[in-house]
């Protein structure tokens, strides 16, 4: 019976704040797995990298962005800003919402993976995306890691990991 | 009470298919989720279709909003004999494309059957690669008990494409 499981333990950031965030050892014996995030930074950036198994490199994406008052697309070609976050300017107590979703993590071939991502404060100046990568990596995904584009992440951000298998 | 997200059943093509179809889908779920990896044997990308209940009938609608990477689109179809859920990779690309599509409330009888959709096909030829989310309906009150999977008359499943239906039960 498939069940939604949790890897590890949800990541809850404490008082000293957070360098990065990281998921390492995940098993290969779910079929896909889904990453959340709710996330606020210390500083200016509203974007973190996100690498897998280290590595920063070989990331694609097309994006569909909405902020509220028109709607645009991008490419992205050559960075692996991956996971949204609320900046340390935006309204206090809000975090961003994500959730990235990879499929046939465990296999042999390159790594298609999406995203819903959302960044709403009561203000004007933020974000809600839909995102569609690829990681040209035929390497099965062990790794997992967040970090800041600036700055650190702050208390009560949080980052869980579930595995989805299908049998 | 807590939701469990439990597989139906899951299909993985061991070579080109001209199409799948989920059967027999019990109706004792709230909810259905449907997860695809795939892309199409065909030389270019290609639409994948998704029709319940062997009904091919010009019953089907869809509204979608999409990227291409530099613009935003939007776009409507009705009176079609299937739901579009994906312009995914063929030959050409360098993966697959994957797809996730939420049907919710599948097996009453009373109403029609509204889904939500969202792909995305970066690993497609340059030129053919979106990010894409949409609505479904098929008119119709029937509870859904299959749903079929195929693309557009130019392609099959290409192999190693998965599928995997999975219900949501409330309770």
């Amino acid at each position: 019976m498939a069940t939604y499981i949790q890897i590890g333990s949800t990541v809850t950031v404490g008082s000293g704040g957070a360098s990065t965030i990281d998921f390492t050892s995940i098993p290969s014996t779910y079929t896909d797995l889904v990453l959340k995030t709710s996330l606020r930074l210390d500083d200016l950036g509203d974007w973190c990298f996100l690498t897998i198994n280290g590595s920063s490199s070989n990331f694609s994406g097309k994006e569909l962005t909405g902020n509220g008052s028109a709607a645009a697309s991008y490419s992205r070609t050559t960075n692996n800003f991956i996971v949204v976050t609320n900046k340390s300017t935006y309204t206090a107590n809000t975090f961003s919402n994500a959730e990235h979703y990879f499929t046939n993590y465990a296999g042999s071939t390159y790594k298609s993976f999406s995203a819903d991502q959302v960044q709403e404060t009561n203000a004007t100046a933020v974000n809600m995306m839909m995102d569609a990568f690829l990681w040209s990596n035929t390497a099965a995904i062990n790794q997992l890691t967040i970090s800041p584009s600036v700055g650190n992440f702050v208390q009560y951000s949080t980052a869980s990991l579930y595995g989805i298998k299908k049998d | 009470m807590t939701a469990t997200y439990e597989a139906i059943a899951t299909y993985t093509a061991p070579s080109a298919q001209a199409s799948y179809t989920f059967t027999s889908i019990p109706s004792t779920y709230t909810d259905l989720v449907l997860v695809c990896n795939v892309k199409s044997s065909a030389a270019t990308s290609r639409t994948l279709y998704a029709t319940y209940n062997s009904d091919t009938g010009s019953n089907y609608s869809m509204t979608r909003i999409f990227g291409d990477g530099s613009s935003a689109a939007s776009s409507r179809t009705t009176n079609q004999t299937g739901i579009d859920i994906g312009y995914l990779p063929g030959a050409n690309g360098t993966g697959f494309g994957t797809v996730n599509f939420s049907i919710q409330n599948y097996s009453n009888s009373t109403t029609y059957k509204t889904g939500l959709y969202r792909w995305g096909s970066e690993a497609a030829a340059s030129g053919t690669r979106y990010v894409a989310a949409g609505v479904g309906l098929w008119r119709s009150t029937s509870a859904i008990t299959s749903i079929s999977l195929a693309f557009d008359s130019a392609g099959d499943i290409a192999t190693d494409s998965t599928f995997t239906l999975y219900g949501i039960k409330a309770e």
